[in-house]
Parts: structure tokens; C-alpha cells; sequence
């Protein structure tokens, strides 16, 4: 325990700590100097933990001094907090325009532009907001549905989609937060999804069994993949990277191979597709037939509650963010690295898992070879929108979710194609990944906030030198 | 201070950016306005054609595009509505056939074998409406639900004949996108042309990337890497193949873009495009078109749709043939030449044959009616 709270006390607050890390002549950008202050700072190891490579890794979870109003506003307007937001409001206005670019009317009353403007612009405006409005009505609340249950029908079906985005999401935010990029949430997926869904149709078990054994088959699956790329980087130090991209072809194909198998199509069947899961396989609707909410979603609750416990609680995630922030100086300061970077890939494994489970055991009911669809991308996109942070990720999660469920009603309803919601999603990391570019648009001046902790910050690059 | 000046000088740039964007509306934005204000037609017809893609999308140049069309084309023809969703991965099958239904649908295409689940249980959950499956079969059939499938090994066939009669290297070439039966039913039926050929000419014309018998051959992967296709057309083209033909949907063009480079290399080479007219659908390759193994999904779709519409409904499969015309060979265009008339007219009897029954084209995949 000792070693638990020894940690957690030098990690409060040091406030003027953060600045360091925009300040062009401290910390990150000098490897050497990173060094020899770690070493000074050895028994306050806390506090060396600064952004790491990875942008979204470092504001998460509990901001050192999060009481004083001067850093609250800090995070607010020089955070990524504030930025993300915007982010998202900008990708929807851009998507908004584009919206009305393709649209017929606009184009057709673009061409007497001059005889008539309000014609294009009233085009411009039901273009955009029509598209929208469906967008919201097939997401969250439509108020043409058939009484309250049909009327919270979308909200219901964002929740369904948003919980394998969540959980694969959590996945990749948790190695995030120990510095690992895992791109390996699809391959996670499916491994998950093949043992869980052989678990699921071949063997004949009694209720609530069946499921659990569902449940466990899929997690190791997804934990089993993704622990093993743990080891390779840590046995031989192979980019996790590239062998999570590499795994995800190898999950794909060994998928695609099982289907043609005996032991996983269906009889009868010469298609790529395996039985339907047996009814005690599935997991039950929590609000009946009616919506394809399922049990999984609990389980993302549950998913995002332990995580959150993990990386702020408990000293495996104490050890993960020290890892991530720097993986020399973690070494140094008596931390399994090693081990430490196998078991978050394999928790990070797990909890794609359980998207697996959520896809084949929930939602699909069968295993094909879309059985992950693209949430094990949308789960890195999540991840990121989500800063990392367990319930950042979460919310993330369902925006991503409600995004998916109103593209269907929009596309059927103002004819709007799809892929303009993947258009805004791709905007909305666009913008995440270049802050700056977020804050000019909106005129937030980054310098003005710098002048106000201009004799903090040169304080604490003081401080720093000198130590 | 400092602050609002840099402000009005970004003010300055998107003045400059709506600037350009009035100059851009200037050269197009002078026409005359219409005199009414409403110009859409209204609808002849209260029907309603749904169609939910898999995802591959409408723009696959593939079974989607051409069922799509089909149905475009009898909302021309007919007057109906139309709605239509595509799906981006099959977690969206389920949701875009409930929307479809609660759109007030009376008959809902779906496109590909992975939508029979997601069919089957919105047919039997809402059985007054009509569903229309394209590609697959169930195996006991559902009241509301028309299956569209096509014996596509027969117009293979074909095309195998053809490309070994048409051969100068004695080794013609297949290769799929995903081993599915879909494909499959391709290349059985062009081995079987090939071989039936030998048979007939005492010749021995090889055929790589597909072994019948093993029912195994060369798979790219996806029906999405081009660049896949054209390393498998290279490959087949230094074992000594001078004729493709790819079953891959837009991977396709990956063994166009090879065959291109070989030709512009001083070599005689053919390409055979499947499912639409290669000729017309995938022009670029015209100077190597040798001809396309056509499944003319657009006509079944719109004809299915004109009997639902007509209250002529029935669960009876649609199965294209040679015979119905539902599956063909196309014309061979631009290579009209370079196929003899004696071929032509072998071709000609063959289909002939086909069609009354005289000559069985069989292949694991062929649909069982």
C-alpha cells in the first residue's frame, strides 16, 4: 500500500509543473535534460509524469490542482477540453456546408443566384439543417415515433451502436495511457468474436452459463491477441504498431478461413457465415424485444467504471501512466516495464473483447467475416476524441454512436449519403490532432492566456533548469 | 491592441476567401429564375421501392450499382418512390431494413447473402411487406421474401470457351475477390468452358487461379485492394496467361491496369470483366475488352418491382440463365475481330445447348431450385 500512496501524494499538485511542457526550452524537447530532472525528482517520481508523446495521455483523469480557479480556467481555455468541443462544432458546421454543396436544390438554385439569392440560401439553410434535424431525430428523440417507447427508440439504438465503441474504445485509450499505440482493436475484435461466437452456437449449456462462458471465451480471445503483442514488444521490442496492424490481417484471414470450415459455416450453407448463436448464448434486452439494447451496455458502463478505478486508483495504473510518460524513467524508478506493457495490452485485449462479445453475442447474433465492422478504428478515433480519459472516452463513445444511428434515418430521410457522417468524424479528429489550428479559428488567442502565466511559466522553466 | 489587429487581418483573409467564393458564384450564379416555385414533379404512384445495400455501397460497380440502377430505373418507368440506404459495414443491415419498413416500404430490395439474416427476421417480423433478396436463397423459403439469384456458371461458360478459343499462349487466367460462392460460380463456370473446349478440340489450354475439382484457387482478399489484383494479373501473366479474367468487383481494374502495362510492353493480352459490361462500366480497358460475363440484375430488379406493383407478388425464386437471359455474354466490341466466326458461331450453339438443357453447366455454387 505504501507503494500505492507514496506515488499519488508526489503526483498532487505541482500546478506550475504543466507549463513547463509549453515552454520551448524545458522538459520534453530535451531528452537529456527530461533525464537528469527525472533523476533529481527520483523520489517524487509523481511529478515527473508530464504529457508523453502521447497529445491526449497527459490532461486526463485529475488535473494536479484542479481547486485552484486559476488552473481550472487554464484547462478550460488552453486545455483540450475546450477544444474538443469546438472541434466538434466546427466538423459539424463543415459538414453542414458540405451537406448543402451536394444537395440538388442548392445546386439547382445556385445557377440564378442573382436573379433570386433566396432561393439558394433557403436551399442552403433546409439543405443543412433538414439533414441535421433527421440526424438528431434518428439519434436521440423523434418526435413523430409511435408513443414515448418509439419516440426514444433512436436514443436507444445510439446506446446499442455506441457500446462496442466504447468498450474497444477503452482498449485503446488504456494502452494509450502507457504509451502504446494499439491499432490491434479490430484483430481484437474478431478473436473475440470467433471464440465467443464458437462458445455461442456449438456447445448446448443451460441459461446464464452459456452466456458467461460467451463472455470469458471472448474477453481471453481479445486479451490473448492483444497480450501477445504485449509480449513481443516486450520480449523483443517490436513496434506495437506495426504488429497490431500486422495482427489485424491475421485475425481477418484466419476468420475468413474458419468460415469456410466446417466447424464454423452453417449446414446447409455454402456462404461465409457461421449458425445463428443459440438464445442462452445472447445477451438479454434490457428494455425488451422492442429495442436492440442489450446487457452488453452494462457491461460498457462497468467497463469504463473499472478502468477509470484502474488508471486512477490502483498501482498497475499508476505504473501504466508512469510507463507512458516515460518508459526509461519508469525503469529507473523500479517499475516492471516489461510487464507493465504486456499487461496493459492485455487489458487493453480484453476490453476489445468485450466489443466482441458486444457485436456477436449482442447485436449481429451471427460471426461473419464484418463481424468488427470498423469498430476497431472508430475505437482509436473514440479513444482520442475521448482525451483517453475513461469517461471522456465514454462520451466519446456514444457521440460516435449517435452519429452511426442518425446517418440511417438521415440517409433515408433527406437522402444525405452516409459517408458524409464519416466525413465529419474525420474532421473532428482533423481538428483534435491540430489545437492550434482550432483556437485561430475561433480566435483564442493561445499567446493571451501565456502572458497571464507568462511569470509562472518562466518560474517553473527556472525551477526546472535548476533542479 | 496587438490582439485585435491580428484579428482584423484574419478577418481580412476570410474576407479574401468569401471573396473568391462570389467570384466563383458570379461565373455560374447568372441564370434566370424559374417562374414557379416548386419544380419537382409529384410522384404518379403511391408505391413505394426500398433498397438497402451491403457495404460495398451503390457505387460498387458491382451487384449493388446495377440493382440500384434497376430500381432507379423503374422509378423512371413506373412512377414509384424510391429509398434507398447504404450500409458501411454490416452492423447497419439491421437498422437501415427496420427504417425501411417504418418508412412505409412496400417492397424492400436487399443486396447480398449477408443480408439474409437481417431479411429474414424483419420479413417474418413485418409479413405485409415484400422483401427482395438479391444473390441468395433460403433454404426453406419465406412467404414475403423474393429471392433474385443467378446461374451465372452458365454465361461463365462461355467465357471460358471464349478465352480458350481466343488463347495464343494455351494459358488463360482467373483469379476471386473472397472465396464466397458469388465468385466461385464464375470460375467454375469459365474452367468448365476451358475444358469443355479441350474436350471438344483435342487441345490442352491451361486455366490458372482455379482448380474446380480442389475448389481452391487465387483469392485477393477484398474486393478493395486494386493494387492486389494487379500483382495476381502480373503473376499470371509470367507463368504465360495472356487472358484474365478477375471476379473481384473493382479489384478488377487492378488486372485492367497490368494487362495495359503488358500490352503497352508489346504483348498480346485480353481482359474478361464480370458481372456488368466491362466495355461500357469500366472503359478504360476497352482496347483489351474482350468481352464480360454480364448478370443483369437492374432488369430482374425492375421487373420484380412492376410485379409487386402490379399485386403479382410471388416467393418464387428469379433465377437468371442463359435461357431467360438473365445472365450473358457480352458483345465482344472492339475485339470484334480478333474473335473468329467460327468460335462465334461454337459460342452461338453452346448458349443454345445451354438454354434447352442439351449441355449441363454445373458448379457447387449454381443455385438449387
Amino acid at each position: 500500500m505504501s507503494e500505492n500512496n507514496q506515488p499519488r501524494h508526489s503526483a498532487e499538485p505541482d500546478p506550475e509543473r504543466i507549463p513547463t511542457t509549453q515552454s520551448p526550452d524545458a522538459g520534453p524537447q530535451d531528452p537529456l535534460g527530461d533525464d537528469a530532472e527525472f533523476v533529481t525528482t527520483l523520489d517524487t517520481a509523481g511529478g515527473a509524469m508530464r504529457p508523453s508523446a502521447v497529445p491526449v495521455s497527459a490532461q486526463s483523469g485529475k488535473i494536479p490542482g484542479a481547486e485552484e480557479p486559476d488552473s481550472v480556467l487554464r484547462k478550460i481555455f488552453t486545455g483540450n477540453g475546450i477544444v474538443t468541443i469546438l472541434a466538434v462544432l466546427l466538423a459539424l458546421f463543415l459538414g453542414g456546408l458540405l451537406i448543402a454543396a451536394t444537395d440538388k436544390v442548392v445546386a439547382a438554385t445556385s445557377s440564378y443566384f442573382f436573379a433570386r439569392p433566396t432561393d439558394f440560401l433557403a436551399a442552403v439553410w433546409s439543405a443543412a439543417t433538414g439533414s441535421y434535424v433527421a440526424l438528431f431525430q434518428g439519434s436521440v428523440f423523434n418526435p413523430r415515433g409511435n408513443g414515448v417507447a418509439g419516440q426514444f427508440a433512436p436514443l436507444m439504438e445510439t446506446l446499442t451502436i455506441a457500446t462496442p465503441l466504447i468498450t474497444a474504445g477503452l482498449g485503446v485509450a488504456l494502452a494509450f495511457r502507457a504509451g502504446l499505440f494499439n491499432i490491434g482493436a479490430q484483430g481484437q475484435i474478431i478473436m473475440a468474436g470467433i471464440l465467443a461466437a464458437w462458445v455461442g452456437f456449438a456447445l448446448d449449456l443451460p441459461v446464464g452459463l452459456h452466456l458467461l462462458l460467451v463472455l470469458i471465451a471472448g474477453i481471453v480471445g481479445g486479451a490473448v491477441w492483444g497480450g501477445l503483442v504485449g509480449v513481443l514488444k516486450a520480449r523483443t521490442g517490436a513496434h506495437e504498431v506495426i504488429v497490431t496492424i500486422m495482427f489485424n490481417y491475421i485475425a481477418l484471414y484466419f476468420l475468413r478461413y474458419l468460415l469456410d470450415t466446417d466447424l464454423f459455416q452453417r449446414p446447409g450453407e455454402t456462404t461465409p457465415i457461421s449458425p445463428i448463436l443459440d438464445p442462452s448464448a445472447l445477451y438479454p434486452q434490457i428494455f425488451g424485444s422492442q429495442y436492440r439494447l442489450h446487457l452488453g451496455f452494462l457491461l460498457a458502463i462497468a467497463a469504463t467504471v473499472f478502468v477509470s478505478w484502474l488508471l486512477n486508483r490502483s498501482t498497475i495504473g499508476f505504473e501504466f501512466r508512469a510507463v507512458g510518460a516515460n518508459p526509461k524513467a519508469a525503469l529507473t524508478a523500479g517499475i516492471n516495464v516489461p510487464r507493465a506493457t504486456i499487461l496493459v495490452m492485455t487489458l487493453a485485449g480484453g476490453l476489445a473483447g468485450l466489443a466482441g462479445v458486444a457485436q456477436v453475442a449482442g447485436t449481429e447474433k451471427v460471426l461473419t467475416d464484418g463481424v468488427a465492422a470498423t469498430y476497431g478504428f472508430d475505437a482509436i478515433t473514440v479513444a482520442l476524441l475521448g482525451r483517453s480519459t475513461p469517461w471522456g472516452t465514454f462520451a466519446a463513445g456514444i457521440l460516435f454512436g449517435a452519429f452511426r444511428a442518425g446517418a440511417v434515418q438521415m440517409q433515408i430521410q433527406t437522402g444525405t449519403p452516409i459517408d458524409i457522417v464519416l466525413v465529419v468524424q474525420s474532421l473532428i479528429v482533423l481538428f483534435i490532432a491540430a489545437p492550434p489550428l482550432v483556437r485561430a479559428i475561433f480566435g483564442m488567442n493561445p499567446r493571451k492566456k501565456k502572458a497571464a502565466t507568462a511569470g509562472k511559466t518562466q518560474k517553473a522553466a527556472t525551477t526546472g533548469g535548476a533542479a | 491592441m496587438k490582439n485585435s489587429l491580428r484579428a482584423t487581418v484574419k478577418r481580412g483573409s476570410m474576407a479574401g476567401v468569401a471573396t473568391a467564393g462570389a467570384a466563383a458564384l458570379l461565373l455560374t450564379g447568372c441564370g434566370a429564375a424559374p417562374t414557379t416555385g416548386s419544380s419537382a414533379a409529384p410522384t404518379a404512384s403511391d408505391y413505394t421501392g426500398c433498397i438497402v445495400s451491403d457495404s460495398g455501397g451503390f457505387d460498387d460497380q458491382s451487384f449493388n450499382q446495377s440493382s440500384y440502377e434497376g430500381l432507379k430505373k423503374a422509378e423512371q418507368d413506373l412512377g414509384i418512390k424510391v429509398n434507398q440506404a447504404e450500409s458501411k459495414t454490416n452492423n447497419d443491415f439491421e437498422p437501415n431494413l427496420r427504417a425501411m419498413v417504418s418508412a412505409g416500404c412496400d417492397l424492400t430490395v436487399t443486396v447480398g447473402f449477408l443480408l439474409g439474416d437481417a431479411t429474414k427476421s424483419q420479413a417474418t417480423a413485418n409479413p405485409d411487406s415484400h422483401f427482395a433478396i438479391i444473390d441468395f436463397g433460403y433454404e426453406t423459403p419465406i412467404s414475403n421474401v423474393k429471392p433474385i439469384i443467378y446461374d451465372t456458371a452458365q454465361a461463365a461458360f462461355l467465357a471460358g470457351y471464349l478465352a480458350a478459343g481466343t488463347t495464343k499462349t494455351g494459358t488463360v487466367a482467373t483469379f476471386g475477390g473472397i472465396k464466397i460462392p458469388t465468385v466461385t460460380i464464375f470460375m467454375d463456370g469459365y474452367a468448365d468452358g476451358v475444358k469443355y473446349y479441350n474436350e471438344q478440340k483435342g487441345k490442352d489450354v491451361k486455366v490458372l487461379g482455379w482448380d474446380k475439382a480442389k475448389q481452391d484457387g487465387s483469392f485477393t482478399g477484398d474486393f478493395e485492394k486494386q493494387d492486389k489484383g494487379k500483382q495476381f494479373t502480373q503473376n499470371f501473366l509470367d507463368q504465360g496467361a495472356d487472358i484474365v479474367m478477375p471476379v473481384a468487383g473493382p479489384v478488377g481494374k487492378g488486372a485492367g491496369a497490368a494487362l495495359k502495362e503488358a500490352k503497352a510492353a508489346g504483348k498480346d493480352v485480353k481482359l474478361i470483366w464480370v458481372d456488368s459490361d466491362g466495355f461500357l462500366t469500366a472503359p478504360d480497358y476497352k482496347d483489351i475488352m474482350l468481352s464480360s460475363v454480364m448478370k443483369l440484375m437492374g432488369e430482374a430488379v425492375e421487373t420484380v418491382v412492376k410485379q409487386d406493383k402490379d399485386g403479382e407478388f410471388n416467393n418464387t425464386p428469379y433465377v437468371g440463365t442463359l435461357a431467360n437471359d438473365g445472365v450473358q455474354l457480352a458483345p465482344f466490341h472492339d475485339l470484334d475481330s480478333q474473335v473468329p466466326a467460327e468460335l462465334k458461331s461454337e459460342l452461338e450453339q453452346i448458349k443454345k445447348d445451354i438454354a434447352d438443357g442439351k449441355l449441363k453447366v454445373e458448379s457447387a455454387a449454381s443455385p438449387k431450385v
